[in-house]
C-alpha cells in the first residue's frame, strides 16, 4: 500500500458557537489515490464546498486528520491549486499576466513566468487571448485561463469548486470536453465539487455522495467508464444508470435529516 | 421593448386586429429606458439656457430689485472687471491652494487608515465606532474651535477641510475596500501570499477604482468647507470676497462668485471622472 495523495480521516466541522452551533461535517472519511479524479456530490448544504474549503486550508476544521502524500495540511499552500466558481481573475491584469502573478508568488524568476505563462494559455487553447483583460473575456474563457493559472505552477492536486456551475450548458460541456482531455494527457489528482451528476459521472474516477443534517458521507460510486470519453459517452446504457444511481443516492441522502 | 401582443379573443368576437405601427414603436421614456446621449445633452442644456432666461427676464422686467438679485449682465460685467484688476485670480489661487492642501492631507491619511479597518477587524474595532462617533459632529461647530487653535491664516482652513471630509472618506473607503470579492483574498492565500502581500498586490488595487470614486465624491464636498472656513475667517479667496461683498450690498459679486464656485466643482468633477476612465480603463468602468 501507497501513501494516498490525499487522507482526509475523522474530520467534523462546526459553525457558530454555544447555543448556535451546528455541526456540518461529521466524521469525513476518505482518500484520493495519486491522479484520481474525484467528485464531491449533494443538495445544497451538504458540505461539500466548506470541506473542500478545509482542504485548500481556507477554513479551520475541529477535529480530524488532513494529509496530503503524508504531511498533514496545516494552511493554505501552492500544492494545492484553487479554481473558485467566481473565477477570481484580477480585473487590472491581462490574461497572461494573471498566471504570472500566481508564478511570480511560486518564486519563477520572470523569463520563466512568462514562458510557462503563455505554454497554459496554449494548453486551454487561448494563446490568441494572452493580452486580453478579463473585462474583454466571456465566462467560459475567464475560467479557463483561472485552470491554466492554477496548473501552471505545478501543485500536488487541483481542488475546484463548482468551476462551471456559473456558465451557460453549452460553455459547460465544452469546459468539461477541455478539462477531460487536460486530464487525460497530464494526469492530476483532481477532487471536484459540483452538483450536477451528469457531470461528475463524466469527468470522475469516483463519486462520493454526501448527505444533510449534518454533512457526511452517504455512498460512494466507481466509475468504470473507458477513458478516452467523448461527449457521445454520455448516451451509453452505462453512463445513463450510473446517473440515475447517483441521482437516486442523492435524492436519498437529503431525505434523512438529523438521525444521528 | 414592443407592444404586447393581442390577447387572444373568444370565438364571438371579430379577429384581432393588427398590431398598428404606433403600438410597435419603440418606447421613448418609462422607467430605465436608455435615450441617446445628444438627446440627453439636449435636454441638460436646455434647462441650463431656461433658468438663465428666466433669471434674465426677471431682472429685465422689473420682477425684483437689482440689490436682491442683479442682472446676468452685470454680473459678468463685474466678473470680468475683477478679473482684469486681478482679484479674481488672488482669490483663486488663495482658494485652490487651500482645498490642494487640506484635501491632500485627509487623503493621505484616510486611505491607509481606510485600508486597514477595511481589512483588519481589530484594527476596525479600534477606530470605526470613534469615527462614525465624530463624523456626526458638524463641522460648522468646529469652526470657532479651529480659530482658537489655529488661528485665521491658511492652516485653519486646511484644519475645517481635514475635519469636513476625513472621517467621510474614512468610512467610505473602508467600504471600498470591504467590497473585494472573498475570493480575491482567498486566492492570494492558495498562492501562499502573506498578509502584507496580499494587502499590497491584491487588495488595494483591487478597491482602488472605489477610492478613486470616494476621493472624487469628497473633493467635492471639500469645496463646500473651504468656502464656509474663508467666509467666516480669512484675508483672501472665494469665501472671503463673498463676505467683503455682501458688506457693500456688491450682490453681482456675490452671485458671480457663487456662479464661479459651481462651474469649478463641475470641472474638478469631470477632471476626476476623465482620470477614473483613463486609469481604470482595462476594468470596463467606462462601458
Amino acid at each position: 500500500m501507497t501513501v494516498p495523495k490525499l487522507r482526509i480521516a475523522g474530520l467534523d466541522k462546526s459553525f457558530g458557537t454555544g447555543e448556535r452551533r451546528t455541526q456540518v461535517l461529521r466524521n469525513i472519511n476518505f482518500d484520493l489515490a495519486d491522479n484520481e479524479f474525484v467528485s464531491l456530490v449533494g443538495t445544497s448544504g451538504c458540505g461539500k464546498s466548506t470541506l473542500l474549503s478545509i482542504v485548500a486550508g481556507l477554513q479551520d476544521f475541529d477535529a480530524g486528520d488532513l494529509s496530503i502524500d503524508g504531511a498533514p495540511i496545516l494552511q493554505p499552500g501552492l500544492d494545492r491549486g484553487v479554481v473558485f466558481q467566481s473565477y477570481t481573475l484580477l480585473p487590472w491584469l491581462t490574461a497572461r499576466q494573471n498566471i504570472e502573478f500566481a508564478l511570480k508568488a511560486a518564486g519563477y524568476d520572470r523569463a520563466a513566468c512568462r514562458e510557462i505563462a503563455l505554454e497554459h494559455l496554449d494548453l486551454v487553447k487561448l494563446s490568441q487571448s494572452a493580452d486580453r483583460y478579463p473585462s474583454e473575456l466571456s465566462g467560459g474563457m475567464k475560467q479557463r485561463v483561472a485552470i491554466a493559472r492554477a496548473l501552471s505552477y505545478r501543485p500536488k492536486m487541483l481542488l475546484m469548486d463548482e468551476p462551471f456551475g456559473a456558465l451557460d450548458a453549452l460553455t459547460r460541456h465544452q469546459m468539461q470536453e477541455l478539462l477531460t482531455q487536460i486530464w487525460e494527457e497530464h494526469r492530476l489528482t483532481v477532487l471536484f465539487v459540483t452538483h450536477d451528476v451528469e457531470e461528475a459521472v463524466y469527468l470522475s474516477d469516483r463519486i462520493v455522495v454526501m448527505g444533510i443534517g449534518p454533512g457526511r458521507i452517504m455512498q460512494t460510486f466507481n466509475v468504470d467508464i473507458e477513458r478516452p470519453r467523448r461527449e457521445e459517452v454520455m448516451e451509453t446504457p452505462a453512463f445513463m444508470d450510473l446517473q440515475r444511481g447517483v441521482h437516486k443516492a442523492i435524492r436519498e441522502a437529503s431525505r434523512r435529516p438529523e438521525m444521528a | 421593448m414592443s407592444a404586447e401582443p393581442p390577447a387572444k379573443t373568444g370565438p364571438a368576437r371579430p379577429a384581432p386586429k393588427p398590431v398598428t405601427k404606433q403600438a410597435r414603436r419603440r418606447r421613448s421614456s418609462g422607467i430605465g429606458v436608455p435615450i441617446a446621449r445628444s438627446r440627453f445633452l439636449m435636454i441638460a442644456v436646455a434647462v441650463f439656457i431656461g433658468l438663465g432666461l428666466a433669471w434674465w427676464a426677471a431682472t429685465g422686467l422689473e420682477w425684483v430689485k437689482p440689490i436682491f438679485l442683479p442682472s446676468p449682465g452685470s454680473v459678468a460685467t463685474q466678473i470680468a472687471k475683477l478679473a482684469t484688476d486681478g482679484t479674481l485670480w488672488v482669490d483663486l489661487t488663495a482658494s485652490a491652494y487651500r482645498i490642494s492642501i487640506g484635501f491632500l492631507i485627509a487623503s493621505a491619511l484616510s486611505i491607509p487608515i481606510g485600508v486597514l479597518i477595511g481589512s483588519f477587524r481589530s484594527w476596525e474595532a479600534g477606530i470605526e465606532p470613534l469615527v462614525d462617533f465624530i463624523r456626526y459632529m458638524p463641522v460648522v461647530a468646529f469652526v470657532p474651535l479651529s480659530i482658537l487653535w489655529a488661528g485665521t491664516g491658511d492652516t485653519q482652513k486646511f484644519l475645517i477641510i481635514f475635519i469636513g471630509t476625513f472621517f467621510q472618506q474614512v468610512l467610505m473607503i473602508m467600504d471600498n475596500v470591504k467590497r473585494v470579492p472573498a475570493d480575491f483574498i482567498g486566492l492570494g492565500r492558495t498562492l501562499g501570499l502573506p498578509d502584507r502581500k496580499i494587502l499590497t498586490r491584491i487588495v488595494v488595487p483591487s478597491a482602488l477604482p472605489g477610492i478613486w470614486d470616494t476621493l472624487r465624491i469628497s473633493l467635492g464636498w471639500a469645496w463646500t468647507w473651504l468656502v464656509l472656513a474663508e467666509l467666516v475667517a480669512a484675508t483672501s479667496g472665494l469665501g472671503y470676497r463673498i463676505t467683503v461683498s455682501q458688506r457693500y450690498f456688491q450682490t453681482n459679486t456675490i452671485i458671480g462668485y457663487i456662479l464661479l464656485l459651481g462651474v469649478l466643482g463641475l470641472i474638478t468633477d469631470q477632471v476626476m471622472k476623465a482620470l477614473e476612465k483613463v486609469l481604470f480603463r482595462q476594468e470596463g468602468h467606462s462601458q
